[in-house]
């Protein structure tokens, strides 16, 4: 019982800051430049597929630098040659152009390395049992995702506020006309962001992407999740996508063990007619993949500005 | 130094500024005045690239309309706006580092000697800029623009809502500036300050300049200031 307790805690916490590494990329595109980047996702299944044909032409330290750094140069260029054509057109432009993105390199990776799952393995040196209780261990690499999430933040926070551009940043994200007319380069600083956070997207997909397979459906199983984070903690809001992402890290995995049915919870027995039987009787590991949009629901109707954010969603 | 020559904005439909003519020299204080709405601000704002525009807008020998604004800003030209825009999240330290052009840059300025300028600042360096005061807050504003090393700074409205006495502050800061060798164009609603140091007064009625001549010159013409400035 404590293992499965302190499994599902780490794994918690593991795909939460997994997830905050996804949505504190979106968040800091957001906050500062309006745009809802829908191909974050999309970038971060990119930074998977070049994390393992880096690691198969090189090794895995090679890749976990090179990969984030080519996804966040893409990112940035989309966003200097492309997306900046349509800021002055609002954010219905930028969303749909974001949209086709994500499309584009979805089939731009099927196109490249097939339909099916690649066969993106964990680095050998990082592959062995860290811990065990109970004759039950616990893979090293999971706990060195956490240490990676945790080194990024880290370090995006001191570069967000110890150092110069991060003071610019944070500047424009509430003034970026008067940042412009202090005589800073709005256009490159947006590229910079933009590219920052499709970086961070490419980090999740390089440490992820061997855990979570990488195939060509990974960025729609984690594309709509990374929404609900943001809306859950609060758009443009940091603290709130940190407490959002790992609230729901936890809250799935301890769910998905949860065999008991919201029934068998209350102590009551349904017969076969019973109305809601089939929803009643099912186990609650089964409605872990749906509490989060429920959560976001719920959020949007009673709390829209989300858990710590400013503006109204 | 500044050279504006026809110069016209839109916002929508309207036509906010309908053909300005006007000049600031080397190191000359020029004051814009005006009745609210006349265009005052939407000229600043123009010349720092901020409105699009037809006309031309010449600095230092160079066309600079249709730059964005921060390449203006790298020609040597400041603004403080009347909405004074300080960074409320950022210390007092941090917003004056933003002024700064680049790391390194070295001009008439430091922040240093903004401190000297205003004790107050300095006490509160690592204060968030939100809870300052006005009076405080315009200050800041000022002493940030200050920071990049303008060779002409547009300061616009920059009494407003303030206490006579820091009123007065706000005048002695500008003849500082101007002693610096910076030239001013002061956007002012009321006569109240600056009398002492304006070489030029401009007056602005629907869009254009409708008089430009000395302060003593504005004080003779009766006529111009009860048409186009007295309420």
């Amino acid at each position: 019982m404590l293992h499965s307790l302190v499994f599902v805690l780490v794994n918690g916490l593991v795909y939460g800051l997994l997830l905050f590494l996804l949505s504190s990329g979106l968040t800091l595109i957001f906050s500062m430049m309006g745009v809802l980047n829908f191909a974050q996702a999309s970038f971060y299944m990119l930074g998977a597929y070049l994390g393992y044909q880096i690691m198969a032409w090189t090794d895995y330290w090679v890749a976990l630098f090179v990969a984030p750094v080519a996804v966040g140069l893409l990112g940035a260029a989309v966003e200097r040659y492309v997306l900046s054509k349509t800021h002055h057109r609002g954010q219905v432009a930028e969303l749909l152009l974001t949209f086709g993105l994500s499309y584009l390199i979805v089939e731009g990776v099927k196109l490249v390395w097939g339909v099916n799952a690649v066969n993106y393995g964990m680095p050998p040196s990082l592959n062995f049992p860290i811990f065990a209780i109970n004759g039950v261990s616990y893979p090293a690499y999971n706990v060195f995702m956490m240490v990676v999430s945790v080194a990024i933040f880290a370090l995006l926070y001191v570069l967000l506020t110890k150092t110069r551009i991060g003071i610019i940043i944070q500047a424009a994200l509430s003034d970026r006309d008067m940042v412009g007319m202090l005589g800073h380069n709005i256009p490159r600083i947006f590229a910079l962001v933009f590219g920052i956070g499709c970086a961070l997207a490419g980090v999740a997909g390089v440490v992820g992407g061997n855990i979570l397979v990488t195939e060509p459906s990974m960025a729609l199983s984690l594309g709509p999740i990374i929404f609900v984070v943001v809306v859950i903690g609060g758009m443009g809001s940091f603290g709130g996508a940190l407490v959002a992402s790992l609230l729901i890290g936890l809250l799935q995995n301890y769910m998905t063990t949860l065999n008991v049915s919201l029934a068998g919870l209350v102590g009551v027995s349904l017969g076969s007619h019973a109305p809601f039987r089939e929803l009643l009787n099912q186990p609650l590991s089964q409605l872990a993949a749906i509490m989060p949009y429920f959560l976001m629901i719920l959020i949007l109707a009673f709390r829209p500005k989300g858990l710590m954010g400013k503006v109204e969603s | 130094m500044l050279e504006v020559t026809d110069l016209h904005a839109y916002y929508g439909k309207s036509h906010v500024l309908q053909g300005v003519n006007l000049t600031v020299g080397d190191n000359q204080v020029v004051r814009l005045l005006g009745r609210n709405g006349v265009g005052r601000s939407t000229t600043t704002k123009a010349i720092m690239g901020m409105v699009r525009v037809a006309g031309s807008v010449r600095f230092k020998g160079r066309e600079i309309s249709g730059l964005p604004p921060y390449e203006i800003a790298r020609c040597g030209i400041g603004i403080v706006p009347e909405s004074r825009n300080i960074f409320p999240t950022l210390t007092v330290y941090e917003n004056l580092l933003i002024g700064m052009k680049s790391k390194n840059q070295k001009g008439r300025w430091s922040v240093d000697a903004t401190f000297d300028l205003f004790p107050n600042l300095k006490e509160r360096a690592r204060t968030a800029a939100g809870v300052l005061s006005g009076g405080e807050q315009q200050m800041l504003s000022i002493c940030r623009t200050l920071m990049g090393d303008p060779d002409l700074v547009m300061v616009d409205e920059p009494t407003e809502g303030l206490a006579p006495q820091l009123v007065e502050q706000v005048g002695v800061l500008l003849e500082k500036i101007a002693a610096q060798g910076v030239a001013i164009l002061l956007v002012e609603q009321k006569l109240q300050i600056a009398l002492r140091i304006s070489h030029q007064v401009l007056v602005m009625g629907h869009g254009r300049i409708v008089f430009s001549g000395t302060p003593k010159d504005l004080l003779a013409q009766e006529s111009v200031r009860r048409e186009w400035l007295e309420v």
